[in-house]
């Protein structure tokens, strides 16, 4: 029987069985970013383990620090102390640290596929459940705890069971509006939340294959939140193409040897799933998300879900979420009035997210009620999307152009969502206070965002010319 | 590791699904400089009080006999969403020492098992009658969790048996330390790291 690309990985990486079903995993890159990078640095040390592959680690902050234009790490003093101890332990093991200003700096989960530091056939993890986005390279990457972190620092492997496979199939051509986060969240909407959980996910079919790789990267984020740690796509010239040329990449004859080892990842043809879902991308219009967890998410045309009509075992879930959200049942989601609009985050910050919504925002004025964010995902986005004007399509259209971080997806940098107010976010949690206490979340693409923030309601994208 | 052998108390249903771990810390309240073990009265700020800072008594937190309570009862999916391990850290310093639910969120899980926080899978029906029992005798009733024997105890005395892996089991029963025990294996590793840098030499910058 043929093998998947993810056994295909994970078997090369088994250094040796530890039995009960556990292995001791080989760890080909640790990234680290401000919010457990430097503690967790410093409590291997303390510890008496040093790092064991310095030069397989690699870091940046993101999470702590302001995004406010000029920024420096004392903007937002409560993240200063863990972006010092980050520089400082850093330096005194030789580990790589894309640091604030510098060029490279940016969300972890951009920065590291932008280097191409991420490179097909790893296994790759970092103290972030967000880590999936990297299988969007074809690397077998996942989140993990601060303790397994030091872990990895201290021995640059991690004890772990194999989980089961799944392949998420998704056939056909994306319809107009359509983008690789609604593929996703449409997807977690038919599963759910938990459906991944202990297993890893592989997404296939020919609408994955016609992806980009910033939209497969998008695509891999949000696995976490189908409750699966892993999300790739297979390796193909698409990786290839953008990979070459890229600063951490190999090069030369090195680059043609890497090429024909990762042309060998892709599962076999008899490769099997433990389970497998296919969805019809006729099916999958634009979507945006309702209430408390992603897998609360309908087409934008659809009616807000009536709990009394739900499933039985959701209708107590479904009535919070309404009642935090301030939504009323079978109401259109359409007009629903917006008070914030979000453009960032690891999920949604790359430069072909930000074309799109500048697509949308460009010769128009944001709402005058709605306070407008743009934050790109890393230094050098920032800089090529100046280059291009698009930070002046923005700021002429009312938006905010900011320095790159995670900042409101999760508000570890104090930038919030105030108490009641309704923000579309390009983000990937929608969960109660995720943006800041009492701050309420749809999610949506960056279109879809633009859209919000122009008409100052949720909007359909595709009404838009 | 902290160990853990048996604890018996009274369990908390909090019975909902998808307990995510922003709803179990605040991120801010990681950012700040927070002890491990000062995280204890921020667990679950969210619904234990309410935007004024005062308590809500609405909250089965806030009630008794719940306030001290050493278990969580809970729905699918509980410790979901951000791999933060202060969510661990959160509960430890509320007092918690084991969540019952159908099944974790993958990270949290791990995350358990590196603290000494013990997750026990049981199916829905088990839990919702566990609550039953808690809820029919407020005061009294106490739930047993028996590590070495792999068994729950209900407030009525029903036995119910769970399942770990063998090799956590052993981890948490002895507090061993997991990368004392990696390296035990370093060797191997060299050799496995020798021979890879010959077959993906890419890898090795």
């Amino acid at each position: 029987m043929g093998k998947t690309l993810f056994d295909k990985i994970w078997d090369s990486h088994v250094i040796t069985d530890l039995g009960n079903g556990f292995v001791l995993l080989h760890i080909d890159r640790l990234l680290l970013h401000d919010m457990s990078g430097g503690k967790a640095l410093k409590e291997a040390i303390d510890k008496g383990y040093p790092p064991a592959q310095p030069r397989l680690i690699y870091g940046t902050p993101d999470h702590t620090m302001s995004t406010q234009p000029g920024r420096t790490e004392k903007t937002h003093p409560p993240g200063e102390p863990l972006i010092l101890s980050m520089r400082e332990t850093t330096r005194a093991y030789g580990i790589k640290l894309f640091d604030l200003g510098q060029d490279g700096q940016g969300i972890v989960h951009v920065m590291g596929p932008e280097q191409g530091l991420t490179l097909p056939g790893t296994t790759l993890v970092c103290g972030d459940s967000h880590t999936s986005t990297h299988g969007g390279m074809g690397s077998l990457a996942f989140g993990i705890g601060s303790s397994e972190l030091v872990h990895v620092i201290a021995t640059q492997t991690m004890v772990q069971r194999k989980p089961r496979r799944l392949r998420a199939s998704f056939e056909g051509k994306l319809m107009p509006g359509v983008t690789a986060k609604d593929m996703i969240l449409h997807l977690i909407g038919e599963l759910g939340t938990a459906a991944g959980t202990g297993y890893s996910v592989e997404y296939a079919g020919s609408a994955v294959r016609a992806l980009p790789i910033e939209a497969r990267l998008t695509l891999c984020n949000l696995t976490i939140e189908m409750g699966a740690r892993t999300g790739m796509v297979a390796p193909d010239d698409t990786t290839y193409e953008y990979l070459n040329g890229r600063d951490y990449a190999p090069k030369g004859a090195m680059w043609d040897r890497a090429v024909a080892h990762w042309r060998t990842l892709p599962s076999d043809p008899d490769a099997e799933f433990d389970r497998e879902h296919t969805v019809d991308m006729k099916n999958v219009a634009p979507q945006i998300t309702w209430g408390t967890s992603p897998e609360h998410v309908i087409a934008v045309d659809r009616a807000i879900p009536d709990p009394s009509t739900g499933p039985e075992e959701k209708r107590g879930a479904w009535e919070a979420a309404l009642k935090y959200q301030g939504l009323e049942p079978g109401k259109p989601i359409e007009g629903t009035k917006v008070d914030w609009v979000f453009i960032g985050s690891c999920t949604n910050s790359r430069i072909s997210d930000l074309r799109a919504a500048a697509t949308i925002v460009k010769g128009r004025q944001k709402a005058d009620h709605v306070t407008a964010w743009v934050v790109p995902g890393s230094v050098r986005i920032k800089q090529e999307a100046e280059a291009e004007g698009l930070d002046r399509v923005f700021l002429d259209a009312g938006f905010e152009w900011r320095e790159p971080g995670c900042s409101m997806c999760l508000a570890s940098n104090g930038e919030r969502v105030p108490p009641g107010k309704r923000s579309v976010s390009t983000s990937n949690r929608n969960f109660v206070g995720r943006q800041g206490p009492g701050a309420r979340t749809h999610l949506a693409s960056p279109a879809m965002a633009a859209a919000a923030a122009i008409k100052g309601a949720i909007a359909d994208v595709r009404k838009i010319g | 590791m902290d160990k853990f052998t048996k604890v018996t108390g009274v369990a908390t249903p909090l019975m909902r699904q998808n307990v995510d771990t922003d709803l179990i810390i605040r991120i801010e309240r990681l950012v700040d400089n927070v002890t491990r073990e000062g995280l204890g009265p921020y667990c679950f700020e969210q619904i234990r009080f309410r935007p004024d800072g005062s308590e809500d008594p609405d909250c089965i937190f806030n009630q008794q006999p719940y306030r001290d309570a050493p278990i969580i009862l809970s729905r699918e999916n509980f410790g979901c969403g951000s791999s933060r391990e202060g969510a661990v850290w959160a509960l430890k310093g509320m007092g918690i020492r084991a969540v019952i639910a159908p099944y974790f969120g993958d990270i949290f899980n791990n995350n358990c098992f590196q603290n000494g926080l013990l997750p026990v899978a049981l199916p829905i029906h088990e839990i919702e009658q566990l609550a039953d029992e808690m809820t029919a005798s407020p005061g009294n009733a106490r739930v047993t969790i028996d590590l070495e024997n792999c068994q729950v105890v209900s407030p009525t005395g029903r036995t119910i048996p769970f399942q770990i892996d063998a090799r956590r089991q052993h981890a948490m029963l002895n507090g061993l330390d997991d990368i004392a025990q990696t390296l035990s294996h370093k060797d191997e590793i060299a050799a496995w790291q020798t021979q890879d840098k010959t077959v993906r030499p890419w890898v090795w910058l």
